[in-house]
């Protein structure tokens, strides 16, 4: 269900834990497996986890399935619901705001023509409203695919970010 | 942007240059010499602690509890096995230092963490990463591996007999592993729910063991102290404040960004650094220590110095030291609902107070901006955030509670009028 590659990551996660400790890498290993998903998924159902990649995670860790999936639903970042090919998450804190990240937030909901929560139509582009991402000196910031952090997005930065994913 | 000024951590980085932060920058800097001088002349574990409790360095993660006294808390004896790890895990609105000093200087943080794990006799320690900072995780794993390759990781660490090994845990998006139990939990692969204290983690830690839980400006910090002396350290700072801090300055100012400087320094002179007022607007109010410290009226703080202390006087905390700087535009009330939201989000769901509490907070703060508050509205905020504070296992009710009532004492009119009038006494902008 995944590839080798993941695989061998989740090792290298599982190596940083005491031998009877592997339950540890769970949240490695569930973040690898929602990249390869996302990298390889063609609508946005298929880029998310889903109960069988959970179960399938939670049984090479040989950890119990539910204690997978606890930490898959707890932990805001993994994507449960189907999601964009680009899920652009926007800090709108009071920091942020007071900086422009609420503007910026707007911004990107005309330009794409989907409210916040939403995912466009061709499956492309998912935009969510984000919490404390520590970089508020940055403000406006957000965070495309969970792992791209982009700064000081004004509207020009905004529109050149957007046109370098289309 | 990252401007530092007169610092401990980032004396001498050039945070301009792409190498800043590779091991071999920060041995020109002076790096790795006091793990070096502890490790070739056998220094005893209780003279290091002693170094660390002499230098008045308190936490800075927000609790400012000395770091050295908690130390002194882990049995140094107990023979099986025992952790350090490191709480980079920054999601305090408003609080932004710890992912530059991963960025910048991240051997700062190994050396002062393998220096604690020489210190309490610990073998391995883990450092706990934001989620949203995943560049800044990969970078950190990058400096753990150079650090490896170089010796100063893995056994026989400069051919002594003290074995440390150092790895990093990726984080995924919940606020609260920021609270030291709720880590830990996150740490064995869990939902980050804290724990009942006590026991505390010095003797039930991490699987269970003796654990120390230190911020990653507070660990960065030890190198200097070792190297230069707990006293110089001590005195750029002041008196029962030692040392400098890394103060983020967030919001309506001309140059956001992170200032460290001594604990001590006027708010004047730091808000002057950051490039003063925005547009050059009034000053309205500062939050001084992320958006858990109670809010404080401009004129406030421009009598106050950026320490611990004199930030208690005025009646909130330095906390994290993250500065939110507003401006005479922002409706409090909006403001207040934004972080009141906040904490609904992140409340881990564990405790019933806190679960209900913050979304009731919310509620209420919600209807009062959106012009349908009702008379009695103060009072409901009042004696839901008594039901909460306190009440609770860790302190994010506390920390929900504690914005609600310091902005609706300072700015109650504000609230009051909104209220009645149903429209804003402040025509608000966020920027």
């Amino acid at each position: 269900m995944l590839s080798a590659q993941s695989l061998a990551a989740i090792d290298r996660e599982v190596a940083k834990y005491p031998a009877d400790q592997a339950r540890s890498a769970v949240m490695g290993a569930l973040r690898i497996a929602l990249v390869e998903r996302r990298e390889t998924g063609k609508t946005p159902e298929e880029r998310c986890l889903n109960t069988e990649v959970i179960e399938f995670v939670a049984n090479y860790l040989q950890i119990a399935p539910v204690a997978a999936y606890e930490v898959a639903t707890f932990y805001n970042m993994y994507d449960m619901k189907p999601v964009g090919q680009y899920k652009i998450t926007v800090c709108t804190n009071l920091p942020c705001a007071l900086s422009g990240g609420v503007n910026a937030a707007e911004y990107i909901s005309k330009k794409l023509g989907i409210a916040i929560g939403e995912t466009s139509a061709d499956g492309k582009y998912t935009l969510l409203e984000g919490e404390c991402m520590g970089a508020c000196g940055d403000a406006p910031v957000l965070l495309v695919n969970n792992h791209k952090m982009c700064s000081f997005m004004t509207p020009e930065a905004i529109d050149k970010k957007l046109a370098e994913l289309n | 942007m990252a401007i530092f000024v007169n610092g401990v951590i980032f004396d001498g980085v050039d945070t301009s240059a792409q190498d800043c932060w590779k091991l071999e920058a920060y041995v020109a800097r002076g790096g790795y010499q006091a793990l070096r001088r502890i490790i070739e002349s056998k220094m005893a574990q209780e003279d290091v602690i002693a170094e660390v409790k002499n230098s008045g360095l308190r936490g800075r993660g927000g609790a400012g509890f000395p770091t050295g006294l908690k130390w002194s808390f882990m049995p140094r004896s107990f023979p099986g096995d025992k952790y350090v790890v490191c709480n980079t895990d920054e999601g305090e609105p408003g609080t932004f230092k710890d992912r530059d000093i991963l960025r910048f200087n991240p051997h700062a943080l190994i050396e002062g963490m393998i220096i604690a794990g020489y210190a309490m006799g610990t073998k391995a320690g883990y450092n706990y990463i934001h989620g949203e900072i995943f560049e800044e995780y990969e970078l950190f794993e990058a400096a753990l591996d150079e650090a490896r390759q170089a010796g100063f990781l893995g056994n026989n660490i400069l051919g002594s007999d003290f074995n440390f090994d150092l790895f990093a845990h990726h984080g995924y998006g919940a606020y609260i592993c920021g609270e030291e139990t709720a880590l830990l939990e996150s740490l064995e692969g869990k939902k980050g729910q804290p724990r009942f204290k006590p026991p505390f983690p010095a003797s039930f830690g991490l699987y269970g063991k003796p654990t120390t839980i230190n911020n990653t400006e507070s660990f960065a910090s030890v190198p200097f102290i070792i190297r230069d002396g707990a006293q110089k350290f001590l005195e750029a700072g002041k008196p029962n404040n030692g040392g400098t801090k890394l103060f983020s300055v967030s919001g309506h100012v001309n140059r956001p960004g992170n200032y460290e400087i001594p604990l001590g320094t006027p708010f004047s002179v730091l808000l002057e650094m950051a490039g003063g007022m925005r547009d050059g607007k009034k000053l309205k109010a500062v939050i001084p220590g992320g958006s858990s410290a109670p809010i404080l009226p401009g004129d406030v703080m421009m009598q106050c110095t950026m320490d611990y202390d004199s930030i208690a006087k005025a009646g909130s905390m330095l906390g994290s030291g993250a500065v939110i700087v507003m401006n005479e535009d922002v409706c409090m009330v909006k403001a207040l609902e934004r972080l009141a939201y906040f904490y609904h989000e992140e409340s881990c769901g564990q405790c019933t107070p806190c679960r209900e509490g913050t979304g009731w907070l919310y509620k209420v703060i919600h209807r009062i901006a959106q012009g349908e508050g009702r008379p009695g509205d103060l009072e409901l905020l009042d004696s839901v955030g008594n039901n909460m504070a306190g009440r609770t296992i860790c302190a994010l009710a506390d920390a929900a509670v504690f914005p609600v009532r310091s902005f609706t004492k300072h700015f109650r009119n504000e609230f009051e009028y909104l209220i009645e009038h149903k429209k804003p006494l402040v025509d608000h902008k966020w920027c």
